[in-house]
């Protein structure tokens, strides 16, 4: 069984170097993915309990040093990667779910539905993001659920204008003109002929849009607007760790800034990689 | 009767102005017949095939006439309703084969979904009935579940008509549906769809821009320019006797294996645009009979012994 993926990645990725982009992203958010998840067994000590010297350097025994109250800093920067990582990914799902839909309809009817809503997503899509998101986040109050709708709202409308104008292009194509002049109704149209060819471009903007949602998720966390002490987070611990950077405290900072970008990274690298293998022009075998 | 169109006219709204794509078009056919319709690009034969479907593209638009299939004006009924004609009692095959199925839908499906729209069956059913219509046109039934890209062009034009052919239509509009293809395709596509004729008794619309091609189907041919149908007879007396001066410059101008005269004979000038086409008869400027009259008057569409013709010298 092993061997078979094995092969059938190494079938895949032949001749094609940008697919190792996407692997190399891959196994980086797996690693991400995989140090949220076993967290507890991975983090030696509790990352909300005082087990050392406040502000220890990193040494053998805490190997990223500790924080200003004595917690073990490496435990928290383990700790740190689940809340990021569900509020990225969820998300980016909510996101999703509503703004490809949307995009589809609008792209699909056209006419006024279609100014009407591409109006309202551009308005959204003219905010900067995280400013966006500081907004909404600061009317909801903290807290991960109100997070992650904060940042729903700024993806929303990049799902919304890729597959619109897919749509659009799609809907021109012979076979949906062919799909009409058999009897398809609108729905089957929209469900069978164009969603799946949008696919590829809606995973594509996933991966890229998470990858943007850590970064929002940090920056959020880091004004404040993200979860209560003394829950760990990257961006919640960069901000508690600003204020002794001056004083040369550097790992306070260092550790969980290296793991945003790490995530970042990881899901920007899938993004990339996917939209080359699933370029339709190199799909024929 | 089959289907009557009566006064047809479609505009095209561009950038350019109002393209007057078909104006005033009469045309009539009988159950079971195949027609030839021919005519140069832009003369208005793939408008009149995607009208009688109501599938013009958005700024396409039909503004009168009335296209009356089996008794019923098609351009009266609802969107609705018009969606149970698609497919079930009138369809189409298209030009290019290539662009014409879904990529990312399996050959097989594409049959069970256009079965299965009009027919209320169980989907094992359907797929019976799929793999049937793929035996009748020629395609092993074991690459049922192969996609559109595992095909060649005749191939995929052959899933095309299986598809056309798929709820035994009284009507098959096919456009073009052998242009895209190499000689040879095209003569078995075109055997394909005479014996398939043969087999279903529908009526065929076949629409092509190279009038050899049809001579060997078509009970009928009607000849289209600049928008209207300006010759329509038996495909015999088309052939053997050509009225209208355009019809007789098209047939000299295929060239001729037989004939040791070396050059190529061509209609001089050019298609009229649509958007400010010529005053009278459409065709007068490139017609060497042409007179006064022709410039100034449309000629109206006459009946000759079961002939119609639109061309003041009859």
């Amino acid at each position: 069984m092993k061997n078979s993926i094995a092969e059938l990645i190494a079938k895949k990725v032949k001749g094609k170097p940008e697919a190792y982009i996407a692997i190399v992203g891959a196994f980086i958010i797996i690693f991400i993915i995989l140090l949220a998840i076993f967290a507890p067994f991975i983090a030696p000590y509790d990352p909300i309990k005082s087990v050392g010297k406040p502000l220890t350097p990193p040494n053998d025994e805490f190997i990223f040093g500790t924080d200003s109250l004595g917690r073990d800093f490496f435990s928290r920067v383990v700790y740190g990667a689940r809340i990021p990582m569900i509020v990225a990914l969820l998300s980016g799902t909510f996101s999703l779910l509503i703004g490809a839909p949307l995009g589809l309809l609008s792209g699909y009817i056209g006419g006024k539905t279609d100014r009407v809503l591409s109006l309202l997503m551009d308005s959204i899509y003219a905010f900067p993001g995280l400013i966006l998101a500081i907004a909404i986040a600061a009317v909801l109050g903290p807290g991960i659920m109100n997070m992650a709708l904060a940042i729903t709202v700024v993806y929303i409308p990049t799902y919304f204008r890729m597959v619109r104008g897919q749509t659009l292009s799609i809907r021109e194509s012979l076979f949906v003109v062919a799909a009409r002049a058999i009897g398809a109704r609108d729905m089957t149209i929209m469900w069978n002929y164009i969603l799946p060819n949008v696919i590829p471009t809606i995973a594509v903007v996933f991966s890229l849009n998470v990858a943007d949602a850590i970064l929002t998720e940090a920056g959020l966390s880091f004004f404040g607007l993200g979860v209560a002490a003394p829950t760990p987070d990257w961006g919640f611990d960069l901000r508690s760790g600003r204020v002794y950077l001056p004083a040369g405290y550097w790992w306070l900072v260092t550790f969980p800034g290296i793991m945003v970008i790490i995530a970042t990274i990881g899901f920007s690298l899938l993004g990339e990689g996917l939209s080359e293998i699933l370029n339709p022009k190199l799909k024929e075998e | 009767m089959l289907l009557e169109i009566k006064d047809l006219r479609v505009r095209y709204s561009t950038e350019r102005g109002i393209v007057k794509a078909i104006d005033g078009l009469y045309f009539r056919m009988e159950k079971g017949e195949t027609v030839g319709l021919i005519g140069e690009s832009g003369s208005g034969k793939s408008s009149l095939g995607f009208s009688i479907l109501r599938l013009l593209p958005p700024n396409g638009k039909i503004i009168s006439g009335e296209i009356i299939f089996k008794g019923k004006d098609l351009l009266k009924l609802s969107e609705k309703e018009m969606l149970k004609i698609r497919g079930k009692s009138i369809s189409m095959v298209f030009q290019d084969p290539m662009t014409s199925l879904n990529p990312l839908m399996k050959i097989g499906d594409h049959l069970i979904e256009t079965i299965l729209i009009h027919e209320k069956m169980s989907k094992e059913e359907a797929k019976e009935k799929a793999i049937s219509l793929l035996e009748k046109v020629g395609i092993p039934p074991d690459r049922f579940n192969y996609y559109p890209h595992q095909f060649s062009g005749g191939m995929r034009q052959r899933i095309m008509i299986a598809l056309a052919l798929a709820l035994d239509p009284d009507l098959v509009i096919a456009d073009e549906p052998v242009t895209a293809l190499d000689v040879i395709t095209q003569a078995k596509i075109i055997d394909l769809l005479k014996d398939l004729k043969r087999q279903y008794n529908m009526g065929l619309i076949f629409i092509t821009h190279d009038i050899s091609v049809v001579a060997e189907i078509a009970d009928k041919i009607a000849l289209m320019y600049a928008g209207n149908i300006v010759e329509f007879a038996d495909a015999a007396s088309i052939f053997e006797e050509p009225l209208h001066p355009y019809t007789k410059m098209l047939l000299e101008a295929i060239p001729n294996i037989e004939l040791e005269e070396q050059k190529l004979k061509y209609i001089p000038g050019t298609p009229p645009d649509l958007v400010s086409p010529p005053s009278g008869c459409r065709f007068h400027p490139r017609c060497p009979y042409a007179k006064e009259i022709c410039k100034k008057e449309e000629p109206k569409l006459k009946n000759l012994n079961g002939r119609m013709i639109k061309c003041h010298r009859y």
